[in-house]
């Protein structure tokens, strides 16, 4: 269960197909060891998010998910009464009460706040199965506020619900902060985690990934794949260059067509898995035959 | 070769990790008391033998984002790697291009080197955006086409007639009783609403007659810059073109790319470089399109010097028109920004009162205070 070194972090990431290089190894096992929540940036498709997955796979540990959006608050992300079924209570005490001596009203009041009218969101719900893996995704979405009240609860990792009292993990979760760098994220909260940077990866470890995620794709084809796929990403007027994502459906559209070798025809037809924007499009299938002829 | 009088100090690795945070401080990387105590503790961890290992603590905890990774890695390989066990001096600095060094014009222009050359003379820059863009040469013209991306043009604002939740404001009776209804008609938290904005429509008329041809190819690069951020923030531009006959752009220019809106651009537009009939294009404009809805409460921008070869009480006539159904109309003229420009031109003096802002629009600094008067038209 416990991770001893860099080595066995990525190695046991590697057991469920999630291949790191040793830069992430290092800040995954520190985060783990540490404690700390762990900020993941890059750009979008990278693996950013399916980290926290494979941590998750990998310790044997439930994933709790927080997709952040604009506007999420705290009700959303931490817990919230459940109204309907406290009122349906208060109407069955009055209901029974009339058989019966009437409940004094502390008790009624008490009785209202009770865990079972308690809806854990995703932090609480982290908080209370830990250990566990907390993924909040995507944090760059939400609005300033939203990440004050973050700030409180991962340096505590304790939530007071006011009528209920403290829920405090009795294992730190361990916290997945990912970002697209839509906004710059506050100092503080960045204090608090570990940062790491997400790099595009190189060519041969992007040919084992492929290989470990899309099995069915052949080799060859595999390796033709990522090899255009990393030279669209050398060229600098792509509006998104490709991200790791858009490779496997790439290569796993073609494996759907009964490609074995890349042509130019089938690669045109199925340019719609790797570029998402016209004008890309348009400069990608000039860039093909140049390319698939090299 | 060690003499007994100067043997170097020996420090502990401690100190000499605490020091690495000061230079990294140094260095321009935001490190606080707390990222250096997470540093130590994790080089703690990963133990102080593995040179890489450090490297990769000092990575996560000291930085904050892709700028400071550069700088790290800088400082760290000169405060780990200094062979000598002296600290290094700072490599030569290459020696940055002045303002005599500018390239001989490449018309030809291979878009790379003249990216360069904008980033290494900032000063450069600043001079192109005070520029008359007419009197540019083919090289400055593709450096100021980057430029464009640079400009802000947010676009004006509105009230709407729908409202919209809000945490203050009026209350909102509908959704406080639906609310309520949803938790078995208990009272429930009152609902609060207040007027929604929503971007303006933004309406540009850009005049490509003969005496207008020089600022023809920025104004439209101005056009798409505007276009496309309003889109960013779902809000609508319209641009034609005003010259001998009225041609709408509006499709060619919602083209991302800059370069291919230009190119379809120049394929919809008929009537390049010829005569003006100001008067008459504005009155087709206002006929088919602008009262039936476009130029109603919108912001409208005229970009054209004020020579009319038709009949200047036309254009009055029309201007006023275009006034009454505007929110507001601005006129941009290339020449009110030149020394000695007197607004003499029959058509300028038909126009004006009939303007409510009258701006210079020669340089990318006056597109900028442009688009500065637009957003908060």
């Amino acid at each position: 269960m416990e991770l001893e070194s860099t080595r066995d972090v990525a190695a046991r990431l590697g057991e469920t197909g999630y291949l790191c290089d040793e830069s992430l190894a290092t800040v995954t096992y520190l985060a783990l060891r540490m404690q700390r929540p762990l900020l993941l940036e890059g750009e979008p498709g990278t693996g950013k998010t399916a980290l926290a997955e494979a941590l998750a796979e990998s310790l044997d540990l439930p994933l709790v998910r927080l997709q952040c959006y604009e506007g999420i608050d705290a009700t959303q992300a931490l817990y919230d009464w459940d109204f309907p079924r406290q009122i349906l209570h208060l109407r069955a005490l009055e209901a029974a009460g009339a058989a019966k001596e009437q409940p004094s009203v502390e008790e009624a009041e008490k009785s209202l706040y009770d865990a079972r009218f308690l809806l854990a969101r995703p932090v609480l719900a982290a908080l209370q199965q830990s250990p566990a893996v907390l993924l909040v995704d995507e944090v760059d979405r939400a609005d300033d506020e939203f990440e004050a009240f973050l700030l409180e609860v991962l340096s505590t990792y304790q939530v007071t619900i006011p009528e209920l009292g403290t829920v405090k993990a009795a294992v730190p979760p361990i916290v997945i902060l990912t970002s697209n760098r839509t906004r710059e994220l506050h100092d503080a909260l960045k204090r608090r985690c570990l940062y790491h940077w997400i790099e595009h990866p190189g060519l041969e470890r992007e040919v084992e990934i492929v290989r470990s995620r899309a099995p069915e794709v052949s080799e060859a084809l595999g390796r033709q794949v990522v090899t255009l796929v990393q030279q669209l990403r050398a060229r600098d007027d792509l509006q998104k260059p490709p991200g790791v994502a858009e490779t496997l459906d790439w290569a796993r559209a073609l494996h759907h067509l009964g490609t074995t070798e890349l042509d130019l025809a089938t690669a045109a037809a199925t340019l719609g898995a790797l570029v998402k924007y016209r004008e890309d499009a348009d400069r990608v299938r000039q860039a093909l035959d140049s390319m698939l002829r090299a | 070769m060690v003499h007994d009088g100067d043997e170097p100090t020996r420090h502990g690795a401690d100190e000499v990790c605490l020091a690495f945070t000061r230079a990294l401080r140094a260095a321009g990387v935001a490190v606080t008391q707390d990222r250096t105590h997470g540093f130590l503790a994790a080089v703690a961890l990963l133990g102080l033998d593995d040179q890489r290992a450090t490297y990769l603590a000092g990575r996560a905890t000291l930085c904050a984002g892709p700028d400071d990774l550069e700088r790290y890695d800088q400082v760290f390989d000169a405060w780990f790697n200094a062979r000598d066990g002296l600290p290094r001096t700072r490599p030569a600095q290459p020696a940055t291009p002045g303002f005599s060094d500018l390239p001989a014009t490449d018309a030809d222009g291979t878009g790379e080197s003249d990216d360069e050359v904008v980033r290494a003379m900032a000063s450069d820059t600043e001079v192109l955006r005070h520029r008359d863009v007419a009197a540019m040469t083919p090289a400055e013209r593709a450096r100021l086409a980057g430029m464009f991306a640079t400009l802000r043009c947010r676009p004006p604002m509105r009230r709407t007639a729908r409202h919209q939740a809000w945490h203050r404001g009026d209350v909102d009776a509908s959704r406080t009783l639906r609310a309520s209804l949803r938790r078995l008609g208990e009272p429930a938290e009152i609902a609060w609403r207040r007027r929604g904005v929503r971007p303006r429509r933004v309406v540009l008329l850009v005049d490509v007659s003969g005496s207008m041809s020089g600022y023809a190819d920025p104004l439209l690069r101005l056009a798409h810059r505007f276009t496309q951020s309003a889109r960013e923030r779902g809000g609508v531009v319209e641009t034609f073109t005003v010259g001998t006959r009225l041609t709408h752009l509006t499709r060619a220019l919602r083209l991302r790319d800059p370069e291919r809106a230009l190119v379809a651009a120049g394929e919809t537009v008929p009537d390049w470089s010829g005569g003006t009939r100001l008067g008459e294009t504005l009155r087709f404009f206002l006929d088919r399109w602008g009262r039936r809805g476009m130029a109603r409460g919108a912001v409208v921008v005229v970009f054209s010097d004020g020579w009319e070869r038709g009949d200047p009480s036309l254009l009055a006539e029309q201007m006023a028109r275009l006034h009454r159904i505007a929110h507001r109309v601005i006129w941009v003229n290339p020449h009110r920004g030149k020394a000695g420009y007197e607004p003499v031109q029959q058509g300028v003096l038909a126009a004006l009162p009939h303007c409510d802002d009258f701006i210079a629009g020669h340089s990318l600094a006056t597109y900028a205070e442009l688009a500065e008067v637009v957003s908060r038209a």
